[in-house]
Protein backbone atom coordinates (compact mmCIF):
# COMPACT_ATOMS: atom_id res chain seq x y z
CA UNK A 1 0.00 0.00 0.00
CA UNK A 2 1.38 3.28 -0.88
CA UNK A 3 0.84 6.70 1.63
CA UNK A 4 -1.30 9.34 -0.29
CA UNK A 5 1.36 12.54 -1.36
CA UNK A 6 2.72 14.69 0.59
CA UNK A 7 5.66 17.45 0.44
CA UNK A 8 8.43 16.66 2.02
CA UNK A 9 11.07 18.95 4.58
CA UNK A 10 14.42 17.57 6.26
CA UNK A 11 14.96 20.61 8.57
CA UNK A 12 18.53 20.80 10.41
CA UNK A 13 17.67 22.73 13.11
CA UNK A 14 14.52 22.87 15.71
CA UNK A 15 13.94 26.46 15.55
CA UNK A 16 13.67 25.57 11.18
CA UNK A 17 11.29 22.78 11.97
CA UNK A 18 9.25 24.93 14.09
CA UNK A 19 9.18 27.49 11.35
CA UNK A 20 7.82 25.23 9.25
CA UNK A 21 5.06 23.79 11.80
CA UNK A 22 3.93 27.37 11.99
CA UNK A 23 3.55 28.05 8.28
CA UNK A 24 1.54 24.89 7.71
CA UNK A 25 -0.22 24.91 10.50
CA UNK A 26 -2.67 21.53 10.70
CA UNK A 27 -1.68 20.53 7.32
CA UNK A 28 1.89 19.60 8.59
CA UNK A 29 2.82 16.37 10.61
CA UNK A 30 6.37 15.81 12.26
CA UNK A 31 7.88 12.71 10.99
CA UNK A 32 10.23 11.08 13.99
CA UNK A 33 11.07 7.18 13.79
CA UNK A 34 7.44 7.10 11.53
CA UNK A 35 6.26 3.73 13.24
CA UNK A 36 3.18 4.53 13.54
CA UNK A 37 2.76 7.36 11.33
CA UNK A 38 4.27 5.56 8.24
CA UNK A 39 2.13 2.44 8.61
CA UNK A 40 -0.72 5.06 9.37
CA UNK A 41 -0.44 6.55 6.21
CA UNK A 42 -0.19 3.42 4.43
CA UNK A 43 -3.57 2.39 5.34
CA UNK A 44 -4.50 5.71 4.17
CA UNK A 45 -5.40 6.65 8.38
CA UNK A 46 -3.06 9.53 8.16
CA UNK A 47 -2.59 11.51 5.15
CA UNK A 48 -0.36 15.07 5.71
CA UNK A 49 0.08 17.21 3.25
CA UNK A 50 3.88 18.30 4.67
CA UNK A 51 6.10 15.54 6.14
CA UNK A 52 8.67 17.39 8.41
CA UNK A 53 11.00 14.91 8.91
CA UNK A 54 13.05 16.18 12.57
CA UNK A 55 15.78 13.10 11.80
CA UNK A 56 18.28 15.44 10.52
CA UNK A 57 18.03 17.59 13.92
CA UNK A 58 21.60 17.04 15.35
CA UNK A 59 21.46 16.54 19.61
CA UNK A 60 18.41 15.15 20.26
CA UNK A 61 19.53 11.60 20.73
CA UNK A 62 20.63 11.40 24.11
CA UNK A 63 20.20 9.49 27.65
CA UNK A 64 22.03 11.52 30.42
CA UNK A 65 21.84 11.91 34.05
CA UNK A 66 21.93 15.23 36.09
CA UNK A 67 21.31 15.49 40.09
CA UNK A 68 17.69 15.85 39.37
CA UNK A 69 16.61 13.91 36.05
CA UNK A 70 16.77 11.08 33.69
CA UNK A 71 17.00 13.42 30.47
CA UNK A 72 16.32 11.82 27.62
CA UNK A 73 16.71 13.70 23.54
CA UNK A 74 12.70 13.25 21.89
CA UNK A 75 14.30 11.56 19.15
CA UNK A 76 16.14 8.70 21.14
CA UNK A 77 15.91 5.69 19.75
CA UNK A 78 13.73 2.50 21.92
CA UNK A 79 17.58 0.31 20.95
CA UNK A 80 19.23 3.00 22.64
CA UNK A 81 16.89 2.98 25.75
CA UNK A 82 17.19 -0.82 26.02
CA UNK A 83 20.32 -1.14 25.92
CA UNK A 84 21.27 2.24 27.98
CA UNK A 85 23.08 1.40 30.97
CA UNK A 86 21.77 4.07 33.24
CA UNK A 87 18.18 3.01 31.92
CA UNK A 88 18.98 -0.36 33.15
CA UNK A 89 20.10 0.01 36.47
CA UNK A 90 18.51 3.04 38.31
CA UNK A 91 15.00 3.97 35.64
CA UNK A 92 14.22 -0.44 35.13
CA UNK A 93 10.73 0.50 34.66
CA UNK A 94 12.04 2.36 31.66
CA UNK A 95 13.66 -0.80 30.65
CA UNK A 96 10.60 -2.85 31.03
CA UNK A 97 9.16 -0.38 28.78
CA UNK A 98 11.20 0.11 26.59
CA UNK A 99 12.41 -3.83 25.74
CA UNK A 100 8.06 -4.90 25.14
CA UNK A 101 7.43 -2.21 22.52
CA UNK A 102 6.87 -3.86 19.45
CA UNK A 103 9.93 -5.90 18.24
CA UNK A 104 13.77 -5.12 17.65
CA UNK A 105 13.02 -4.41 14.11
CA UNK A 106 11.01 -1.11 15.02
CA UNK A 107 12.68 -0.30 18.16
CA UNK A 108 15.93 0.73 16.15
CA UNK A 109 13.88 3.48 14.47
CA UNK A 110 11.35 4.06 16.86
CA UNK A 111 11.57 7.10 18.96
CA UNK A 112 10.37 7.68 22.58
CA UNK A 113 9.27 11.27 21.68
CA UNK A 114 6.93 10.02 19.13
CA UNK A 115 5.94 7.45 21.08
CA UNK A 116 4.57 10.26 23.54
CA UNK A 117 3.69 13.05 20.89
CA UNK A 118 1.63 10.41 19.20
CA UNK A 119 -0.55 9.97 22.54
CA UNK A 120 -2.10 6.55 21.74
CA UNK A 121 -3.50 5.32 24.41
CA UNK A 122 -1.99 1.57 23.39
CA UNK A 123 1.63 2.95 23.51
CA UNK A 124 3.48 1.88 25.94
CA UNK A 125 5.30 4.67 27.11
CA UNK A 126 2.77 7.08 28.18
CA UNK A 127 1.66 4.95 31.77
CA UNK A 128 5.14 4.79 32.26
CA UNK A 129 6.29 8.52 32.24
CA UNK A 130 2.85 9.13 33.90
CA UNK A 131 4.09 6.91 36.77
CA UNK A 132 7.34 8.66 36.60
CA UNK A 133 5.87 11.99 36.87
CA UNK A 134 7.87 12.67 34.52
CA UNK A 135 8.12 16.64 32.56
CA UNK A 136 7.79 17.48 28.81
CA UNK A 137 9.82 19.78 27.50
CA UNK A 138 8.65 21.41 24.47
CA UNK A 139 9.71 24.28 22.10
CA UNK A 140 8.03 26.88 20.07
CA UNK A 141 8.35 29.96 18.27
CA UNK A 142 8.55 31.28 21.91
CA UNK A 143 11.35 29.43 23.44
CA UNK A 144 11.28 26.20 25.47
CA UNK A 145 7.98 25.23 28.37
CA UNK A 146 7.84 22.26 30.83
CA UNK A 147 4.50 20.43 31.05
CA UNK A 148 3.69 18.40 33.58
CA UNK A 149 2.99 14.65 32.17
CA UNK A 150 -0.49 14.94 34.11
CA UNK A 151 -1.47 17.81 31.75
CA UNK A 152 0.53 16.59 28.47
CA UNK A 153 -2.58 13.79 27.57
CA UNK A 154 -5.80 15.22 26.87
CA UNK A 155 -7.55 13.12 24.33
CA UNK A 156 -7.41 10.15 22.16
CA UNK A 157 -4.44 11.07 20.05
CA UNK A 158 -4.29 14.55 21.30
CA UNK A 159 -1.47 16.00 24.06
CA UNK A 160 -1.15 19.93 24.95
CA UNK A 161 1.22 20.61 22.76
CA UNK A 162 0.40 23.43 20.35
CA UNK A 163 0.70 23.20 16.70
CA UNK A 164 4.31 24.89 15.90
CA UNK A 165 5.25 22.83 19.49
CA UNK A 166 8.07 20.34 19.42
CA UNK A 167 8.78 17.79 21.88
CA UNK A 168 12.33 18.03 22.85
CA UNK A 169 13.30 16.26 25.90
CA UNK A 170 11.53 14.31 28.36
CA UNK A 171 12.80 14.39 32.06
CA UNK A 172 12.43 11.72 34.30
CA UNK A 173 13.05 12.77 38.36
CA UNK A 174 15.53 11.20 39.92
CA UNK A 175 13.90 8.22 41.95
CA UNK A 176 14.82 8.98 45.63
CA UNK A 177 16.42 6.01 47.93
CA UNK A 178 13.49 3.61 48.77
CA UNK A 179 12.22 3.83 45.65
CA UNK A 180 11.53 1.19 42.67
CA UNK A 181 9.43 0.74 39.32
CA UNK A 182 7.95 -2.05 37.26
CA UNK A 183 5.97 -1.90 33.99
CA UNK A 184 4.49 -5.09 33.16
CA UNK A 185 2.59 -5.57 30.08
CA UNK A 186 0.15 -8.29 29.18
CA UNK A 187 -0.07 -9.07 25.01
CA UNK A 188 -1.52 -11.34 22.68
CA UNK A 189 1.63 -12.07 20.61
CA UNK A 190 5.23 -10.18 20.56
CA UNK A 191 5.07 -7.11 18.58
CA UNK A 192 1.10 -6.37 19.76
CA UNK A 193 0.06 -3.38 21.00
CA UNK A 194 -0.94 -4.03 25.33
CA UNK A 195 -4.32 -6.18 26.20
CA UNK A 196 -3.47 -4.28 29.55
CA UNK A 197 0.09 -2.55 30.60
CA UNK A 198 0.57 -1.30 34.30
CA UNK A 199 3.13 0.87 35.13
CA UNK A 200 3.83 1.33 38.87
CA UNK A 201 6.35 3.51 40.67
CA UNK A 202 6.92 3.63 44.15
CA UNK A 203 8.96 5.16 47.04
CA UNK A 204 9.14 3.15 50.50
CA UNK A 205 10.03 4.88 53.82
CA UNK A 206 9.86 3.60 57.36
CA UNK A 207 8.28 0.40 55.58
CA UNK A 208 5.00 2.32 54.66
CA UNK A 209 4.07 3.66 51.27
CA UNK A 210 5.17 7.26 51.22
CA UNK A 211 3.97 7.83 47.53
CA UNK A 212 3.05 5.75 44.50
CA UNK A 213 1.94 6.78 40.57
CA UNK A 214 0.27 3.82 38.66
CA UNK A 215 -0.16 4.06 34.69
CA UNK A 216 -2.56 2.29 33.11
CA UNK A 217 -1.99 1.10 29.21
CA UNK A 218 -4.98 0.77 27.17
CA UNK A 219 -7.71 0.93 28.90
CA UNK A 220 -9.21 4.40 28.21
CA UNK A 221 -9.38 6.63 25.71
CA UNK A 222 -6.25 8.57 27.39
CA UNK A 223 -3.65 7.81 29.15
CA UNK A 224 -4.29 7.18 32.70
CA UNK A 225 -3.02 6.87 36.14
CA UNK A 226 -5.19 4.78 39.01
CA UNK A 227 -5.28 7.54 40.96
CA UNK A 228 -8.10 6.13 44.00
CA UNK A 229 -5.90 2.81 44.09
CA UNK A 230 -2.96 5.33 44.60
CA UNK A 231 -4.43 7.21 46.90
CA UNK A 232 -5.66 3.71 48.94
CA UNK A 233 -2.11 2.84 49.34
CA UNK A 234 -0.01 6.25 50.52
CA UNK A 235 0.71 5.89 54.07
CA UNK A 236 -0.19 2.41 54.12
CA UNK A 237 1.86 -0.48 55.39
CA UNK A 238 2.37 -2.96 52.03
CA UNK A 239 0.55 -6.22 52.52
CA UNK A 240 -1.36 -8.83 50.42
CA UNK A 241 -4.65 -8.19 51.31
CA UNK A 242 -3.98 -4.40 50.43
CA UNK A 243 -2.46 -4.79 47.11
CA UNK A 244 -5.99 -7.27 45.99
CA UNK A 245 -7.85 -4.07 46.88
CA UNK A 246 -5.67 -1.84 45.26
CA UNK A 247 -6.21 -3.56 42.11
CA UNK A 248 -9.80 -3.86 42.59
CA UNK A 249 -10.04 -0.42 42.42
CA UNK A 250 -7.88 0.08 39.59
CA UNK A 251 -10.19 -2.57 37.97
CA UNK A 252 -13.03 -0.42 38.80
CA UNK A 253 -11.63 3.00 37.84
CA UNK A 254 -10.13 1.97 34.43
CA UNK A 255 -12.31 2.27 31.29
CA UNK A 256 -11.68 -0.18 28.92
CA UNK A 257 -13.90 -1.09 25.63
CA UNK A 258 -14.32 -4.96 24.03
CA UNK A 259 -12.41 -5.28 20.97
CA UNK A 260 -10.47 -8.40 19.48
CA UNK A 261 -7.82 -8.14 22.64
CA UNK A 262 -10.86 -9.14 24.70
CA UNK A 263 -14.29 -8.16 26.90
CA UNK A 264 -14.43 -5.42 28.73
CA UNK A 265 -14.25 -7.82 31.95
CA UNK A 266 -11.47 -9.42 31.02
CA UNK A 267 -9.51 -6.53 30.59
CA UNK A 268 -10.78 -5.10 34.23
CA UNK A 269 -9.62 -8.54 35.58
CA UNK A 270 -6.26 -8.08 33.66
CA UNK A 271 -5.79 -4.59 35.13
CA UNK A 272 -6.80 -6.17 38.95
CA UNK A 273 -4.08 -9.10 38.23
CA UNK A 274 -1.54 -7.39 36.68
CA UNK A 275 -2.07 -3.75 39.27
CA UNK A 276 -0.79 -6.64 42.07
CA UNK A 277 1.87 -7.61 40.30
CA UNK A 278 3.39 -4.93 39.41
CA UNK A 279 3.00 -2.93 43.03
CA UNK A 280 4.91 -6.72 44.35
CA UNK A 281 7.97 -6.11 41.62
CA UNK A 282 8.14 -2.44 42.28
CA UNK A 283 8.59 -3.07 46.04
CA UNK A 284 11.18 -6.01 45.34
CA UNK A 285 13.24 -3.47 43.58
CA UNK A 286 12.50 -0.90 45.54
CA UNK A 287 14.31 -3.80 48.39
CA UNK A 288 17.14 -3.43 45.83
CA UNK A 289 16.13 -6.48 44.18
CA UNK A 290 16.39 -5.38 39.86
CA UNK B 1 7.23 17.26 -6.73
CA UNK B 2 9.82 14.94 -7.02
CA UNK B 3 13.12 15.02 -4.84
CA UNK B 4 16.76 13.56 -5.35
CA UNK B 5 17.97 10.73 -2.92
CA UNK B 6 21.43 9.31 -3.08
CA UNK B 7 22.49 6.76 -1.12
CA UNK B 8 24.59 3.60 -1.34
CA UNK B 9 23.13 0.26 -1.69
CA UNK B 10 25.81 -2.87 -1.60
CA UNK B 11 28.73 -0.59 -1.86
CA UNK B 12 27.31 1.14 -5.25
CA UNK B 13 25.79 4.37 -5.33
CA UNK B 14 23.17 5.69 -6.47
CA UNK B 15 21.13 8.98 -7.34
CA UNK B 16 17.34 9.00 -7.91
CA UNK B 17 14.39 11.57 -8.57
CA UNK B 18 11.49 9.74 -6.32
CA UNK B 19 8.09 11.13 -5.07
CA UNK B 20 8.69 11.57 -1.24
CA UNK B 21 6.08 8.97 -0.76
CA UNK B 22 8.12 5.97 -2.25
CA UNK B 23 8.91 3.55 0.59
CA UNK B 24 12.21 2.29 0.73
CA UNK B 25 11.56 -1.17 0.03
CA UNK B 26 9.72 0.04 -3.43
CA UNK B 27 12.53 2.09 -3.93
CA UNK B 28 15.15 -1.27 -3.81
CA UNK B 29 12.59 -3.32 -5.66
CA UNK B 30 10.87 -1.14 -8.15
CA UNK B 31 13.98 1.71 -8.94
CA UNK B 32 16.65 -0.39 -7.98
CA UNK B 33 15.65 -3.82 -9.03
CA UNK B 34 16.84 -5.70 -5.90
CA UNK B 35 14.17 -7.94 -5.73
CA UNK B 36 15.66 -10.03 -3.05
CA UNK B 37 14.20 -7.84 -0.57
CA UNK B 38 10.32 -9.01 -0.18
CA UNK B 39 6.92 -7.41 0.65
CA UNK B 40 5.32 -10.02 3.09
CA UNK B 41 2.71 -8.35 5.29
CA UNK B 42 2.65 -4.53 3.89
CA UNK B 43 1.40 -3.69 7.77
CA UNK B 44 5.16 -3.52 9.64
CA UNK B 45 4.85 -6.57 10.96
CA UNK B 46 6.40 -9.50 9.48
CA UNK B 47 10.12 -8.14 8.63
CA UNK B 48 10.47 -9.58 5.45
CA UNK B 49 10.98 -6.57 4.06
CA UNK B 50 14.18 -6.04 6.70
CA UNK B 51 17.66 -4.46 5.25
CA UNK B 52 20.50 -2.67 7.12
CA UNK B 53 20.44 0.87 6.93
CA UNK B 54 24.33 2.40 8.24
CA UNK B 55 24.63 -1.00 10.32
CA UNK B 56 20.93 -1.32 11.68
CA UNK B 57 18.20 -3.68 10.76
CA UNK B 58 14.85 -1.96 9.84
CA UNK B 59 11.24 -2.43 8.02
CA UNK B 60 11.83 -1.28 4.32
CA UNK B 61 8.49 -0.71 4.09
CA UNK B 62 8.23 1.47 7.21
CA UNK B 63 10.78 4.41 5.76
CA UNK B 64 10.49 6.51 2.67
CA UNK B 65 13.43 6.37 0.89
CA UNK B 66 14.23 10.38 0.85
CA UNK B 67 14.67 9.65 4.62
CA UNK B 68 18.06 7.99 3.71
CA UNK B 69 19.55 10.82 1.50
CA UNK B 70 23.50 9.95 2.16
CA UNK B 71 22.60 6.51 4.00
CA UNK B 72 24.79 3.03 3.61
CA UNK B 73 22.45 0.34 2.55
CA UNK B 74 22.49 -3.43 2.62
CA UNK B 75 20.43 -5.62 1.11
CA UNK B 76 20.59 -9.76 0.82
CA UNK B 77 21.83 -9.40 -2.71
CA UNK B 78 24.98 -7.68 -0.95
CA UNK B 79 25.73 -10.59 1.81
CA UNK B 80 27.66 -12.85 -0.48
CA UNK B 81 31.37 -12.12 -1.12
CA UNK B 82 32.74 -13.40 -4.66
CA UNK B 83 30.37 -15.72 -4.93
CA UNK B 84 31.15 -17.31 -1.32
CA UNK B 85 27.96 -17.23 0.80
CA UNK B 86 28.58 -15.06 4.54
CA UNK B 87 28.19 -17.64 7.04
CA UNK B 88 24.36 -16.62 8.00
CA UNK B 89 23.66 -18.00 4.44
CA UNK B 90 25.75 -21.04 4.78
CA UNK B 91 24.18 -21.44 7.81
CA UNK B 92 20.75 -21.54 6.14
CA UNK B 93 21.82 -24.16 3.39
CA UNK B 94 23.17 -26.33 6.56
CA UNK B 95 20.43 -26.72 8.73
CA UNK B 96 17.58 -26.55 6.65
CA UNK B 97 16.57 -23.06 7.61
CA UNK B 98 13.86 -22.34 5.28
CA UNK B 99 11.21 -23.92 3.29
CA UNK B 100 9.47 -21.98 1.15
CA UNK B 101 12.01 -18.85 1.30
CA UNK B 102 9.99 -15.81 1.43
CA UNK B 103 10.75 -14.56 5.03
CA UNK B 104 14.57 -15.78 4.55
CA UNK B 105 16.22 -12.70 3.24
CA UNK B 106 14.62 -10.15 5.95
CA UNK B 107 15.37 -13.61 8.54
CA UNK B 108 19.10 -13.46 7.07
CA UNK B 109 19.48 -9.83 7.22
CA UNK B 110 18.21 -9.35 10.54
CA UNK B 111 20.48 -12.30 11.68
CA UNK B 112 23.66 -10.55 10.31
CA UNK B 113 22.77 -7.64 12.96
CA UNK B 114 21.92 -10.01 15.73
CA UNK B 115 25.58 -11.81 15.23
CA UNK B 116 26.84 -8.44 15.00
CA UNK B 117 25.60 -7.10 18.58
CA UNK B 118 26.34 -10.28 19.84
CA UNK B 119 28.72 -12.99 18.55
CA UNK B 120 27.42 -15.52 21.05
CA UNK B 121 23.52 -15.72 21.59
CA UNK B 122 22.18 -17.76 24.02
CA UNK B 123 18.65 -19.79 22.00
CA UNK B 124 16.71 -17.26 23.94
CA UNK B 125 18.72 -14.00 22.50
CA UNK B 126 18.08 -15.55 18.89
CA UNK B 127 14.31 -16.27 19.30
CA UNK B 128 14.43 -12.96 21.10
CA UNK B 129 16.58 -11.10 18.58
CA UNK B 130 14.49 -12.50 15.61
CA UNK B 131 10.93 -11.60 17.07
CA UNK B 132 10.15 -9.06 14.56
CA UNK B 133 10.40 -11.48 11.67
CA UNK B 134 7.69 -14.11 11.02
CA UNK B 135 7.84 -17.11 9.47
CA UNK B 136 4.91 -19.10 8.48
CA UNK B 137 6.87 -22.49 7.29
CA UNK B 138 9.36 -23.51 9.66
CA UNK B 139 7.81 -23.15 13.25
CA UNK B 140 11.59 -21.19 13.72
CA UNK B 141 13.31 -24.34 14.87
CA UNK B 142 15.73 -24.87 11.97
CA UNK B 143 16.29 -20.74 11.95
CA UNK B 144 17.47 -20.90 15.54
CA UNK B 145 19.84 -23.55 14.25
CA UNK B 146 21.27 -21.46 11.43
CA UNK B 147 21.88 -18.81 13.08
CA UNK B 148 23.70 -20.96 15.76
CA UNK B 149 25.35 -22.86 13.29
CA UNK B 150 26.87 -19.39 11.89
CA UNK B 151 27.66 -18.11 15.07
CA UNK B 152 29.79 -20.82 15.52
CA UNK B 153 31.48 -20.81 12.19
CA UNK B 154 31.82 -17.25 12.04
CA UNK B 155 33.34 -17.02 14.94
CA UNK B 156 36.18 -19.51 14.21
CA UNK B 157 36.78 -16.79 11.22
CA UNK B 158 36.14 -19.61 8.73
CA UNK B 159 35.59 -18.63 5.34
CA UNK B 160 35.74 -21.93 3.74
CA UNK B 161 32.67 -24.67 4.25
CA UNK B 162 33.63 -28.28 5.09
CA UNK B 163 32.00 -30.50 2.79
CA UNK B 164 31.87 -32.84 5.83
CA UNK B 165 29.47 -30.29 7.82
CA UNK B 166 26.69 -30.63 5.37
CA UNK B 167 23.35 -31.29 6.91
CA UNK B 168 22.79 -33.46 9.57
CA UNK B 169 19.60 -35.01 10.65
CA UNK B 170 18.61 -34.03 14.17
CA UNK B 171 17.63 -37.16 16.22
CA UNK B 172 16.06 -35.36 18.74
CA UNK B 173 12.38 -34.82 19.41
CA UNK B 174 11.77 -31.22 18.79
CA UNK B 175 11.60 -28.91 21.94
CA UNK B 176 8.75 -27.10 22.71
CA UNK B 177 8.60 -23.24 22.02
CA UNK B 178 9.16 -21.35 25.66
Amino acid sequence: MIPGKFEYFAPTSVSEAIGLLGQYGSEAKILAGGQSLIPAMRFRLAQPEILVDINRIQGLEYVRETDDYLEIGALTRESAIEKSTIVQQRYPMLADTARVIADPLVRNMATIGGNLAHADPANDHPATILAYNARIVAEGPGGERIIPVDDFFIGIFETSLERDEILKEILIPSPPGGSGGAYLKIERKVGDYAVVGVAVQLTMEDGLFKSIRIGLTNVSSTPMRARAAEALLVGQTPEEALFDKAGRVAAAECEPWADLRGSEEYKRDLVRVVTKRAIRKAIERANGVL
Amino acid sequence: MKKTVKLTVNGTTYERDVEPRTLLVHFLRDELGLTGTHIGCDTSQCGACTVSVNGQSLKSCTAFAVQLQGAEVMTIEGLAKEGELHPIQQGFWEMHGLQCGYCTPGMIMQSVQLLDRNPNPTEEEIRRGIEGNLCRCTGYQNIVKSIQWAAQHKNQGQTEIPEASAPKVDPQPIAPVP
